[in-house]
């Protein structure tokens, strides 16, 4: 079986689910060879193995994190020249995109971003992609090289498949030019206790129809009781009453959950880009001519400061 | 300092974009284009550091004839000076193959006057691949600091701050480097009178591959290291249920995503 690296995604060994995924993905190609990148490997062992990992590289030195990308993309072109693997998977985030950005000049090979599946044909990789704003689905492969995947995340469901994998210590060599761009400074992002926006089955979004700051506190409450993540439209992050690294569209961020519930958010094209593959997708808007009702599954034409408080209620009492 | 911003022109992301049943790439017959909004960022962070002290900002894209419009409106918004690499051989390139013109044509530029500073959009509003800025630094052999959503430089030095998904970051390099700049970093101006008729004066120079020296051969459709074997248009949504809120509307709501299984 030939051998698929995955780059592991964790925050201190904690792995995001994004890897899990990409794992069960790999599965499909060839073995997984996870690399584990950074420090908190303990914590991650029993994650990898689970979903199926046949080898873990080990990549412990600290100038592989105290810069930005290019030590991890000169990490993952060294490991591919020494493994020759099938191909290459990364998760579809800003730094994975990056690292493959790299990687594709390094190695001397092509690269597809944003891959919602992989089946293996012909010898290469069939990859998947939604484009343009997901009114399109392409099928794409890798012709020169060996082929490098960033896999958006949410493209498949994680499936254990426990395997005991060899852990092998690796040492790569950070070239200086690697080195040029230094992270200085480093403050983790406050923890909500919500899903992470990108990654969550469910997500409950707001816009201009909030009205002020305090009134996400509505939105807040549903994405709570359904156990979803919080989004907003950009026009209510223009306004100042939620963080942009909330925002869902084309300059935001783009996110194909399971369930988008969008409230007070009228559907502009650069909002629809970025949550248009969501699976179902239910509206509450006080206006029935909001552009955002042509893509309800389900929608309600109402106040979502009346609608939403009823829903969370209802949701609650469901809950028992 | 010598600024180069590279910027693209796009499909308008509000038309009906599609493919080419022939070669299977981006039609865009028929299809209105314009500069890159995410680009406009870019053009707009070069042109505060011109504001700031003594910089010569440099536009610079890779495309067809109407390519030219993007850079009218960067030249518009207040850049100097304006390169349109144009060259039928150029048609269907990929990323790899997009990233060699741009590194060959930013080392032309540097040939003239060195190039303290590459900015780009943190991702383009048709691929939205984000992988040029790091195809280039890897080409130019530049430091790389991407996604800034602000954005210092001083004293041969560039600083951004970078909001990841799990930590915020405040990365640095020395200059020459490559930056890309994220709809955080500031807000676009919009091109003044003043500036729309100076723009009709200021010098943009067309280059081919030749002028680059770079080899027809090595970009283009054929020379891209992806290939695209199908396409289908998706389905349009079918229209579901709407209901008005009559007191009712929540539990309405959540009956339906009970249905669905999401309760």
């Amino acid at each position: 079986m030939s051998e698929i690296l995955v780059l592991v995604d964790h925050v201190d060994g904690v792995v995001r689910k994004t890897t899990t995924e990409l794992l069960t993905m790999a599965r499909r190609l060839g073995e997984p060879y996870a690399v584990f990148v950074g420090s908190g490997y303990e914590q991650a062992r029993d994650t990898l193995a689970t979903y199926g990992a046949q080898k873990v590289y080990l990549l412990e030195q600290p100038e592989l994190t105290d810069h930005l990308v290019a030590p991890k993309a000169e990490a993952l072109a060294q490991l591919a020249e020494r493994a020759t693997p099938a191909a290459i998977m990364l998760a579809s985030g800003a730094e994975g995109k990056e690292i493959a950005g790299r990687l594709a000049i390094k190695l001397a090979s092509g690269v597809l971003t944003d891959v919602v599946d992989v089946q293996p044909g012909d010898g290469t990789v069939v990859a998947t992609q939604a484009v343009f704003a997901g009114n399109y689905t392409v099928r794409s492969r890798v012709t020169h090289g060996t082929p490098i995947l960033t896999v958006k995340p949410n493209s498949a469901t994680p499936e254990p498949a426990p395997a005991q994998p060899v852990e092998e210590k690796t040492d790569v060599t950070v070239s200086d030019r690697a080195r040029a761009a230094r992270v200085v400074e480093r403050s983790p992002r406050t923890q909500t206790g919500r899903p992470e926006l990108t990654e969550a089955a469910i997500v409950v979004s707001g816009g201009r129809g909030v009205g002020s700051a305090d009134n996400f506190a509505v939105v807040e409450g549903l994405a709570d009781a359904l156990g979803g993540a919080v989004g907003a439209s950009r026009a209510a992050v223009d306004a100042g009453w939620y963080p942009h690294a909330y925002q869902v569209g084309q300059t935001g961020k783009t996110v194909s959950p399971q369930l988008y519930l969008a409230a007070g958010i009228s559907g502009a094209i650069q909002h629809r880009a970025g949550m248009q593959t969501s699976k179902t997708i239910a509206v509450v808007n006080k206006d029935p001519e909001a552009p955002i009702f042509e893509m309800a599954d389900f929608g309600v034409v109402g106040d979502l400061h009346a609608v939403l408080p009823q829903a969370t209620e209802e949701v609650n009492r469901r809950k028992g | 300092m010598n600024i180069v911003v590279c910027v693209k022109y796009v499909p308008d992301a509000t038309a009906e974009r599609g493919f080419d049943a022939g070669d299977r790439t981006v039609d865009r017959s028929g299809v209105p284009g314009l500069l890159s909004e995410l680009d406009e960022y870019a053009v707009e962070a070069a042109l505060k550091l011109a504001d700031a002290g003594d910089a010569e900002v440099t536009v610079l894209t890779v495309g067809p004839a109407d390519a030219a419009d993007a850079l009218k409106k960067s030249l518009q918004m207040g850049a100097g000076k304006a390169v349109h690499v144009l060259d039928d051989a150029i048609h269907g390139s990929d990323s790899v193959g997009t990233s060699l013109v741009l590194a060959e044509a930013v080392r032309k530029l540097g040939a003239e006057q060195p190039v303290d500073l590459v900015l780009c959009g943190m991702a383009s509003t048709d691929g939205s691949m984000s992988v040029i800025p790091a195809m280039l630094a890897e080409r130019l052999d530049l430091p790389q600091v991407t996604f800034a959503s602000e954005l210092e430089v001083g004293d041969g030095t560039v600083r951004i701050r970078r909001d990841g998904e799990a930590a915020t970051e405040t990365v640095e390099a020395s200059l020459p480097a490559v930056v890309s700049v994220t709809d955080q970093a500031n807000e676009p101006r919009y091109p003044s009178f003043k500036g729309i008729m100076a723009a009709k004066k200021k010098p943009v120079q067309t280059w081919s591959l030749a002028d680059l020296g770079v080899d027809a051969g090595a970009v283009g459709l054929a020379a891209a290291w992806t290939a695209v074997d199908s396409f289908e248009a998706r389905p349009p949504r079918q229209k579901g249920t709407v209901v008005t809120d009559e007191g009712d509307g929540g539990q309405r709501l959540v009956a339906y995503l009970a249905e669905q299984r999401f309760v």
